[in-house]
C-alpha cells in the first residue's frame, strides 16, 4: 500500500546500507513525508520490502515518537514541556490553545490544521518557552505571538 | 577456579561465570527479572544490584549489577549490605509501579517469579500515589492468555521469543513506561515454542490459556514427575491434576534432556487425557460388530478367558507409543515369536536398522545437553523442527567454537548475552540440511539441498567418501552436488565437536546409512563425531530394543489359520498400514481384544476394548531416541477400572493358567523380570529409587504440603475425608503427607523452595545453575557403541533416481501439530493443524494446470484413491510432491513412493473442481 514513488526512493536508500533492516527508520520516514503517517497498510508494505516481519518494523516505528502511528493534521506542533519551558510557563500556552484551537497534548483540530504533541526538550532554553511547527523553531513565545504564528498556518 | 569473598567469607567457584549464577549457585537468595539461566545477562532490570569493594579496606564500595560482573579470583562483594539492600527494594518498588496488584484473579499467583522477588526484596507497601498506565490485551492464538497491565518489562519474552527461538512475530513496541509486548495486531503467535512464555515471562502477562479454562492454584495440583508422549525426545515433564482431570503440563528440568524448555505440542497435547474419546471402562461387542456395551470387570475377564482358551492360537501387536512393561506383558503373554510389533514394515526395518548402527558404533548418539556444544551439524532427510522440536531449539543456539574464542579474546564471556551476540555477529554453527522437502530449519542452514531420497543419500556417502580419501568417489554425481559434499565434509572436519542427524522421518534407509557412513568417516579419519538418529514416537526406541516381527507377518500368521485371536496393545493399525491390508488383518482374528486409553478406528473393531491408563494415570518405562530410559509416574488415581496395560495383559496370562507373571506385583517387578529376559534393558532397574524406598520412613508426597480442600471436594457426598489411595507402584504417594525436603531426581514431583514459589524453584534443585540436578539428571542410556570399530557392510549406494513422465514421487511432510496421534486430539493443538493437503513446488503445479487449493486424485499401488487439495511449496524438487503424515484426514499411505497423480477435468465456466 505504498506508492512507486515511495518503493523507489527506499529502494534507493536500502542500496545504502550493508542490510535492508538497517533502512527502517529512514524508509519510515519517507513514507511519513509522503503521507503525513505511516499506516499498518503501509507498515506492512515497508516490512515486506526490508524483508522484516511486521512486527520488527513496528517495534522500530512505534520506538520514535516521531514516526506518526496514527493520522495527524496537516502541521505538528511541538511543544516543549521539559524544565526551562516549564518554569518559564509553557502550561500558559497549552491553555491558551486550549482555548483558542479546543485541543490539548495529542489532539488534532478538527478541521485537521494542528497535531499538539509534546517535546521532551527542543534545545532551545534560551528562548523558554519554546515550540517548533513542522520543521520551524519559535522561541520567547507569549499567547499573542503564538495566535500570530499559528496564522501562518493553513 | 576462583575465590571470592561474599559477606567476607571466601567461597571457591568456577572460572568466568557471572557473579549472579555463582550466588544462586552457593545457594544465596539474590533477586533476579531479567537474567534466565538459559538466556544469561542483559543487565536490564537492575535488581540483582550487590555491593563491590575494592579490597579488604574498602568500606565504601560500589553498587554493581551481579548478572554483568565476572566472578574474578579475589573479588570482594556483599549481598546483605544495606545500600545494596535498600537499593534492590527501591528496584522492585519502581518496577511495581504500574501493576494492577491483581494477584488474587492472575493466573500467575502462587507460582509467580515477581511476587517472590518481592518478598524478598522487603518491598512491603506502596508509595505510588498515580494514576497507572494500561493497556490493551491482544488475542495471542489457542495457547497464550495476554494481560500486558501486569508487565515489569523484563524484556525475557522477546529475548526468549526471538532471540532464543527465532521467532518473528513478537516484539517490543513503544519506549518508557509505555512499553508493549505482543504481536503488531491480534493474531495467533505462530512459533512452536510459544507456551514456554508462560515460564519465562516472571509474572502473570503471558499465562497459559488451557490451563486457565479449568484453573487451579499451583499449590493445589496434585503433581509427579512425567515424560512427554508427543515425540521421541522425552522431555521431562510435571503434569498437574485436580479433581479427577488433569490441568496443565510445566517443564520438568532435566540437565541432559530438555533443559528449560518444552515444545507446544509437548505442552498443550494433554487434553486428550480429559477427551471425550477416552475409553473409560471395558467394553464389549457381539460378533456381528455394532455398538459395544459398557460391561462390569467380571464380564470382561470371563469374555478373556473365552478368548484366550486354547493356548498357541494367539498373537499380540505391540505399540511404540505403550510403555516398556506393557509392551513386554504382551511379549510375555504372546511370546517372542508371536510378539509384532505396532508400526509400518518400513518404520520397522529403518528403526532396526538405526538401532544396529548405534549399538555396532563407533559413532555414539548424543543427548540433547550433548547435542547444545556440537560445532557443526549436517542433518539428513529429517525435519527436526517438526519432528522432534525440541531439537531445533537445541541446533538453533549453537555457535561455533572458535567464534566463542573470539568473543574471550575480547574479554567477552557467552553469558554477557548482548555483548555475546555483538561479538559473534549473529554467526550460528555450519548446519547444512539435506532432505526431500523443505524443512523447519531452512532457513537457519548454512546450505539446504532438497532432492529425492535416494539423491540425498547420494550426497551423504559422498560426504564420507570426501572425508576418506578427498574425493567423492561416485560416478555421476552433478558438479554442484560433489562441490556441496567437499564444502560439508570440510566444515565437519574443522570442527571440534560435529553431528550428523538423521532419521525415521525421511523414510528412507539409504539416508541412514548414509548417516551412518559419514559418523563412520569422521570417526575413523578425525576421531571424533557423533551420530543422532531420530525416532517416531515416544517409545518407538523401546520398541526397536524389544524387536518383534512385522505387520506383514502377523497377517500371514492369521490367514494361515495359525491364530485366530489377536491382542492389540494401545495401537491404532490404521495408522500403521494401508486400510485394506488392516481391514485384511482385523477379518481374519476370529477374536479381536484392544488394550487403549482412547477410542480410535481400531478400538471400534473389537470384541472386548479394556480401558488403558494414560501417562497420567499410569507408571512406566520409555527410551527417547538417545536411547535413554526414563520412568514417568501416575499423577492422579483414575477413575473405574483405567489401569495400566500391563495389569490387564498380566491377568490374560493367568487367566490362561500360566504363572509368568505371577510375581509382577508392582512396577519394579515386571521391570525386574524384563531385564532378567532381555538383558539390555537391564538398565532400566536402575533409572529410579524402588517403590519401598523412603525418606526418613516417608513417602514422598504429590500435593504440597500447602494443598487446599480435601475435605471440602468430597463433601457433596461426605464430610469425611476419604483415605487417600496408595501406590504400590513407587515410593511417591497420593497426599499431602510425606517428606518434605527435596525428593530424588527421578522423583521429583514439582520444584518448590521455601521463598521461591515459581518454576525458578529449580535454581534450588540443581548442582549448579544450569548444570545437573542434585544426585544427577535422572534416566538411565540403554545403547552405548561397541568397543572398537568393526567392519561395517559395504555401502549400499541407491542408483541416482529417475522419474518417468507423469510419475510423482510422494515424500512425508510433518507437521508439529498433526503429525502425533494423541495431540491432535486436544482442542487447542487442533485449533493449529493445517487441513488436509498435497504438496507440490509451484512449477509442477503450474506445469499440471493446478492452482493452489484445487483438488487432485491421489493414486497410489494398492491403496484407495483419495481426493486432496493442493498447496504449493516452494523448495520441493521437481517431480517431488509431499503428503502430510498422519494429518487427520489423509490417509495412510506408506512413504516415500512412485504414485500418479489424476486432475479431475473442470467445468468450463467455473473453472472450479
Amino acid at each position: 500500500m505504498i506508492t512507486d514513488e515511495e518503493k523507489k526512493e527506499i529502494r534507493e536508500l536500502m542500496s545504502h546500507y550493508a542490510t535492508a533492516r538497517a533502512a527502517g527508520p529512514e524508509a519510515l520516514k519517507i513514507v511519513q513525508n509522503h503521507r503525513g503517517w505511516v499506516s499498518a497498510e503501509s507498515l506492512k508494505a515497508v516490512a515486506e520490502m526490508l524483508d522484516m516481519s511486521c512486527e520488527e518494523l513496528d517495534s522500530v516505528a512505534t520506538f520514535y515518537n516521531m514516526i506518526f502511528r496514527k493520522p495527524v493534521g496537516r502541521h505538528v506542533m511541538l511543544i516543549c514541556d521539559s524544565i526551562s519551558c516549564y518554569i518559564a510557563r509553557y502550561d500558559m500556552l497549552l491553555d491558551h490553545l486550549n482555548r483558542t484551537h479546543g485541543i490539548r497534548m495529542g489532539e488534532t483540530t478538527p478541521d485537521g490544521r494542528f497535531t499538539l504533541l509534546p517535546a521532551a526538550c527542543l534545545g532551545a532554553c534560551d528562548h523558554a518557552p519554546a515550540m517548533m511547527i513542522d520543521e520551524t523553531l519559535y522561541g520567547d513565545l507569549t499567547p499573542e505571538k503564538m495566535d500570530n504564528i499559528l496564522g501562518k498556518y493553513q | 577456579m576462583a575465590t571470592i569473598y561474599i559477606d567476607n567469607k571466601p567461597y571457591v567457584v568456577k572460572d568466568r561465570q557471572n557473579l549472579l549464577q555463582v550466588c544462586l549457585s552457593l545457594g544465596f537468595d539474590l533477586p533476579y527479572f531479567c537474567w534466565h539461566p538459559a538466556m544469561h545477562s542483559v543487565g536490564a532490570c537492575r535488581q540483582c544490584a550487590v555491593k563491590l569493594f575494592r579490597d579488604e579496606k574498602d568500606t565504601r564500595g560500589k553498587i554493581i549489577m551481579a548478572c554483568m560482573t565476572l566472578a574474578k579470583d579475589g573479588i570482594r562483594i556483599s549481598i546483605d549490605d544495606p545500600e545494596a539492600k535498600k537499593f534492590r527494594a527501591g528496584i522492585t518498588e519502581f518496577l511495581m509501579t504500574c501493576h494492577p496488584h491483581d494477584c488474587p484473579v492472575c493466573d500467575e499467583g502462587g507460582e509467580c517469579h515477581l511476587q517472590d522477588m518481592t518478598v524478598m526484596t522487603g518491598h512491603t507497601y506502596r508509595g505510588y500515589r498515580f494514576r497507572k498506565r494500561t493497556h490493551r490485551n491482544q488475542y495471542l492464538g489457542p495457547f497464550l492468555h495476554h494481560e500486558m497491565n501486569r508487565c515489569i518489562a523484563c524484556y525475557r519474552c522477546v529475548r526468549f521469543y526471538c532471540d532464543y527461538a527465532g521467532g518473528r512475530d513478537l516484539n517490543a513496541f513503544q519506549c518508557g513506561n509505555r512499553v508493549y509486548f505482543g504481536r503488531h495486531e491480534d493474531g495467533v503467535l505462530e512459533n512452536i515454542f510459544s507456551g514456554n512464555l508462560a515460564e519465562v515471562c516472571p509474572t502473570g502477562v503471558f499465562t497459559d490459556k488451557t490451563f486457565r479454562r479449568h484453573y487451579t492454584r499451583k499449590w493445589d495440583l496434585q503433581t509427579a514427575p512425567s515424560v512427554c508422549v508427543h515425540c521421541a525426545l522425552g522431555c521431562n515433564t510435571i503434569p498437574g491434576e485436580r479433581y479427577g482431570t488433569l490441568r496443565r503440563i510445566h517443564n520438568r528440568y532435566n540437565g541432559e534432556v530438555n533443559g528449560y524448555f518444552l515444545c507446544d505440542r509437548g505442552r498443550y497435547g494433554y487434553e486428550f487425557v480429559n477427551g471425550n474419546r477416552r475409553i473409560r471402562g471395558p467394553l464389549l461387542r457381539g460378533p456381528g460388530g455394532g455398538e459395544a456395551r459398557p460391561c462390569t470387570r467380571g464380564e470382561a475377564l470371563s469374555r478373556m478367558e473365552e478368548a484366550l482358551h486354547t493356548p498357541g492360537r494367539l498373537i499380540g501387536i505391540g505399540s511404540p507409543r505403550a510403555s516398556l512393561e506393557s509392551n513386554f506383558a504382551l511379549r510375555t503373554l504372546v511370546g517372542k515369536d508371536r510378539f509384532f510389533s505396532g508400526v509400518s514394515e518400513r518404520e520397522r526395518k529403518l528403526s532396526a536398522a538405526a538401532l544396529e548402527i548405534l549399538q555396532r558404533g563407533p559413532a555414539r548418539t548424543p543427548s540433547l545437553h550433548e547435542i547444545r556444544r556440537a560445532d557443526a551439524v549436517f542433518i539428513i532427510g529429517e525435519d527436526v523442527t517438526n519432528t522432534a522440536p525440541i531439537m531445533a531449539l537445541t541446533l538453533l543456539q549453537l555457535v561455533p567454537c572458535k567464534k566463542v574464542a573470539l568473543a574471550r579474546s575480547l574479554q567477552i564471556e557467552p553469558w554477557d548475552d548482548m555483548s555475546f551476540r555483538e561479538a559473534i555477529q549473529q554467526e550460528c554453527a555450519p548446519l547444512y540440511i539435506a532432505s526431500a522437502a523443505p524443512t523447519g530449519l531452512d532457513d537457519e542452514a548454512t546450505r539446504v539441498y532438497h532432492a529425492t531420497p535416494d539423491d540425498v543419500a547420494r550426497l551423504a556417502f559422498a560426504v564420507a567418501h570426501v572425508l576418506e580419501s578427498g574425493v567423492p568417489g561416485m560416478e555421476g554425481l552433478p558438479e554442484n552436488v560433489s562441490g556441496l559434499a567437499g564444502e560439508i565434509a570440510c566444515a565437519l572436519k574443522e570442527a571440534e565437536r560435529p553431528l550428523v542427524i538423521s532419521g525415521i522421518g525421511g523414510g528412507s534407509l539409504s539416508m541412514i546409512e548414509g548417516a551412518a557412513a559419514i559418523s563412520r568417516a569422521l570417526r575413523s579419519v578425525c576421531g571424533k563425531g557423533e551420530l543422532s538418529f531420530l525416532f517416531p514416537e515416544c517409545n518407538s526406541m523401546g520398541l526397536a530394543l524389544m524387536g518383534g516381527r512385522s505387520l506383514a507377518e502377523a497377517r500371514e500368521v492369521l490367514r494361515e489359520g495359525d491364530a485366530d485371536t489377536l491382542v492389540i496393545l494401545e495401537n491404532d493399525l490404521f495408522i500403521r498400514d494401508a486400510k485394506p491390508a488392516v481391514e485384511e488383518l482385523l477379518k481374519s482374528a476370529q477374536h479381536i481384544i484392544v488394550v487403549d486409553h482412547t477410542h480410535n478406528r481400531t478400538s471400534e473393531r473389537a470384541e472386548l476394548v479394556l480401558p488403558a491408563s494414560t501417562f497420567a494415570e499410569g507408571s512406566g518405562t520409555l527410551v527417547n531416541s538417545e536411547g535413554r530410559a526414563q520412568r514417568f509416574y501416575r499423577v492422579f488415581v483414575p477413575d473405574g477400572d483405567i489401569r495400566e496395560s500391563w495389569r490387564w495383559i498380566q491377568d490374560m496370562i493367568s487367566i490362561s493358567g500360566r504363572g509368568e507373571a505371577a510375581g509382577w506385583k508392582v512396577l519394579d517387578d515386571i521391570a525386574g523380570a524384563m531385564a532378567r529376559e532381555m538383558p539390555e534393558f537391564e538398565a532400566v532397574t536402575r533409572i529410579a529409587p524402588p517403590a519401598d524406598f523412603r525418606i526418613s520412613g516417608e513417602k514422598i508426597p504429590r500435593q504440597p504440603h500447602r494443598a487446599s480442600g480435601r475435605t471440602a471436594m468430597h463433601a457433596h457426598t461426605d464430610v469425611h475425608e476419604p483415605m487417600p489411595s496408595d501406590d504400590l507402584d513407587s515410593p511417591l504417594a497420593f497426599t499431602m503427607e510425606g517428606y518434605g525436603g527435596q525428593a530424588p531426581p527421578a522423583l521429583i514431583p514439582r520444584f518448590w523452595s521455601p521463598g521461591w514459589n515459581s518454576v525458578q524453584a529449580v535454581n534450588k534443585f540443581q548442582q549448579e545453575i544450569a548444570g545437573p540436578l542434585k544426585g544427577g539428571d535422572p534416566g538411565q542410556r540403554l545403547i552405548e557403541p561397541a568397543e572398537g570399530v568393526k567392519s561395517a557392510s559395504p555401502d549400499k549406494i541407491p542408483e541416482a533416481e529417475g522419474l518417468r513422465p507423469g510419475e510423482w514421487l510422494l515424500v512425508p511432510l510433518y507437521h508439529t501439530f498433526g503429525t502425533e496421534e494423541m495431540s491432535v486430539l486436544s482442542s487447542s493443538v487442533a485449533e493449529r493443524v493445517p487441513a488436509p493437503y498435497l504438496a507440490l513446488c509451484p512449477e509442477d503445479a503450474l506445469s499440471l494446470g493446478i492452482g493452489e487449493g484445487e483438488a487432485a486424485e491421489l493414486i497410489a499401488s494398492g491403496e484407495a484413491q483419495q481426493r486432496i487439495r493442493v498447496r504449493y511449496l516452494k523448495g520441493l524438487p521437481r517431480g517431488v510432491a509431499g503428503l502430510p503424515v498422519s494429518l487427520p484426514g489423509v490417509g495412510m499411505i506408506d512413504l516415500p513412493q512412485k504414485v500418479s497423480l489424476v486432475i479431475p477435468a473442470k467445468t468450463a465456466d467455473t473453472g472450479k473442481v
